[in-house]
């Protein structure tokens, strides 16, 4: 397991097409799949006996209320939660039979609130996402150059480099942790909540930013995400959650109506398309508003 | 390497990618500050150990210690710089690495500045375990240093069992281990309470931190256990700097956290264990040698060497002012590093009440 060349051109062809196993084969990425999955933190099981097949080369979105599990399925899914049940399977082995150093080069994870050390600059932060590819003795090669720089690059960041990561903005900090999983070079990527605490301007820029790359390297992404508007515009499919089970599961178009969102979110509301893109948009309605 | 660190975003110089040069640059020049430092530290110490080397009763001109090095000093000089004068400069040198070093790996591993081995128990329990051995037990050499290691490593297991909730956060982590400390601190005093005068004395000058008792057979023990530990840093050195970005990030980026940390702890303990074990606890060395060296980097870097050098340095010149800032005094080295650390130590908690950021 050296470099991955980047995928080139795996841009997802469009298909409304409900996930089937043969994208995992066109776009020749890596699979990831969760088999009968329950979760639990100490004794509280929160996801129980959950399957799921992400589909390789797509974005993915997991919604769902408060609590309902889905950044502990995340979690799960990066292999940070071991399950009391099932498996998480990465290209078809159980993720925890593999080294966890290996699964790193495959699989990336911007997790909730990671932690910048104290005046580090953004280079460096963006370079420790290669430990996965560095031996023993940590060398540096001029692959690990090119990793960061391309990282930089991709994320609008390189003029930031010299900086300290404690005086940028949230959203340029947010492109930054975005970066270091870049440089980590994985054809998988799972964020958890990548466009919390940032302004609706950023929100898109951070979105956007994530579909060039899965258009541009053919990366998966996998993300949880509190909007369901952002999720059905911004997402290849929807993973809805409900009491650590999946609800629902398909194109944003196929799955998001008013009775999924009251079942999902114990809301009425209005669906309609997104003027835009023709996506899915939720018209909540209150005990006060309904029209 | 020695490429024009001018470029923000120009022409790439015969890289093939946009920003090669510039992630290139960046990181040439972090290791470019960070050699600086370095050098700059080295220098320091190399001057303030001949300084040192000739002070003292017996007075040794410079040129003295450069024909004590080249071979061909007397017979008398010899003597005193070798046999009286080096072991405790080595010493001090050594621990004082040993010290900070420590002091860095713990806070970074907890991500907290407050979390150096003088303040989460560490210290205290080696000195318990070194009262223990003197007053109680008799015992010295490498037999002290043993119990006093023993000590502190059973006191260390024991905060991070007590902090464990499915891994260990490091706030609960430095309230344990002040709690810890506190315990280990009253233990030092019933001991010191109870025992006779003479042996009491000899303990308190122990427990305050001093470099009055070192000689080369108190300092060979003390070298095996830096030239272990220290290669050990080096090697965990990688995981550490993932660490440091959070528990999630560290096993996203294939890390095994708790394994991982357990060690770093080990080796941390190890460090500040064997440095206390030989001289006493010299008071915040550990607590401000790394912050020195970062603040004065400025970037961020996990400054290992750099905070054993600051550490090195602390000792090395608070032990010389110890023995010669004031005529017919001696103080305990652990005096003025306290003097020195005591108003870090206030600061940095004031600063961290203000903020709201728990450190």
């Amino acid at each position: 397991m050296t470099d991955h060349p980047e995928t080139p051109g795996g841009a997802p062809e469009a298909s409304d097409a409900v996930g089937h196993r043969a994208d995992a084969r066109t776009a020749g990425t890596h699979t990831l799949a969760a088999d009968h999955v329950s979760l639990a933190y100490d004794e509280r099981r929160v996801v129980e006996d959950l399957s799921l097949t992400i589909a390789a080369g797509k974005i993915t979105s997991i919604v769902g209320s408060n609590g309902c599990g889905k950044s502990t399925l995340l979690r799960g899914l990066a292999r940070l939660l071991k399950p009391v049940g099932g498996a998480v399977l990465l290209g078809g082995e159980d993720i925890r039979t593999l080294p966890t150093k290996q699964v790193a080069t495959t699989l990336g994870l911007l997790p909730q609130s990671p932690v910048a050390p104290d005046g580090i600059t953004v280079a460096d932060l963006v370079g420790r996402g290669r430990y996965p590819h560095q031996g023993w003795f940590r060398r540096w090669t001029a692959g690990d150059d090119e990793a960061v720089a391309d990282a930089l690059a991709s994320t609008g960041t390189l003029d930031l480099a010299e900086r300290s990561v404690d005086e940028l903005s949230g959203g340029q900090r947010q492109r930054v942790w975005i970066a270091m999983a870049l440089a980590q070079r994985t054809d998988l990527l799972l964020l958890d909540e990548p466009t919390t605490f940032l302004d609706i301007a950023h929100q898109i820029d951070v979105l956007d930013l994530l579909v060039d790359l899965n258009e541009s390297r053919g990366t998966t992404v996998v993300m949880v995400l509190h909007d369901l508007d952002m999720a059905c515009r911004y997402s290849d499919r929807l993973v809805a959650m409900r009491d650590g089970r999946v609800h629902a599961e398909g194109a944003p178009g196929d799955v998001v109506d008013a009775r999924m969102v009251r079942e999902v979110f114990g809301l009425d509301s209005l669906v309609v398309p997104d003027p835009i893109t023709g996506t899915p948009t939720l018209v909540p309605m209150g005990r006060h508003h309904r029209g | 390497m020695s490429a024009p660190v001018t470029v923000p975003h120009g022409v790439p110089d015969g890289a093939d990618r946009p920003g090669v040069d510039v992630a290139r640059a960046s990181r040439h020049r972090g290791r470019v500050r960070e050699a600086r430092l370095v050098t700059g530290l080295s220098v320091a110490l190399v001057v303030l150990a001949a300084v040192g080397l000739t002070l003292g009763d017996a007075a040794v001109p410079l040129s003295g210690i450069l024909d004590t090095v080249l071979g061909r000093a007397d017979v008398l000089t010899q003597f005193v710089v070798v046999e009286l004068r080096l072991p405790r400069l080595l010493t001090a040198l050594v621990v004082g690495a040993a010290l900070g070093l420590s002091g860095a790996l713990f806070q970074s591993i907890v991500r907290n500045p407050l979390a150096s081995p003088d303040i989460i128990g560490i210290t205290q329990s080696a000195s318990a375990a070194g009262v223990v051995g003197v007053v109680v037990l008799g015992i010295s050499g490498l037999a002290l240093t043993g119990l006093v290691l023993a000590g502190s490593l059973v006191a260390a297991v024991a905060i991070y069992l007590l902090a464990w909730r499915g891994g260990v956060a490091g706030y609960r982590l430095v309230l344990i281990g002040i709690g810890v400390a506190a315990l280990c601190m009253s233990v030092v005093s019933w001991v010191l309470t109870t025992s006779d005068v003479r042996d009491a004395q000899a303990a308190l000058v122990w427990i305050t931190g001093s470099l009055a008792r070192s000689d080369w057979s108190t300092l060979n023990p003390l070298l095996v256990c830096f030239a272990v530990l220290v290669p050990l840093t080096a090697f965990l050195a990688p995981r550490l700097r993932s660490l440091e970005l959070g528990d999630d990030a560290a096993a996203a980026l294939g890390i095994r956290v708790e394994r991982s940390r357990l060690l770093l702890i080990l080796v941390a303990v190890g460090l500040a264990g064997s440095a206390v074990a030989v001289v006493g606890p010299v008071a915040f060395v550990a607590l401000v040698a790394a912050p020195i060296a970062r603040r004065t980097l400025g970037d961020g870097r996990l400054a290992l060497v750099p905070a054993a050098l600051v550490g090195a340095l602390l000792v090395l010149g608070s032990d010389l002012v110890a023995q010669f800032a004031i005529p017919d005094v001696t103080l305990p080295v652990g005096v003025v590093t306290g003097i020195v650390g005591a108003p870090y130590l206030l600061w940095l908690l004031v600063r961290t009440n203000r903020s709201g950021r728990g450190g």
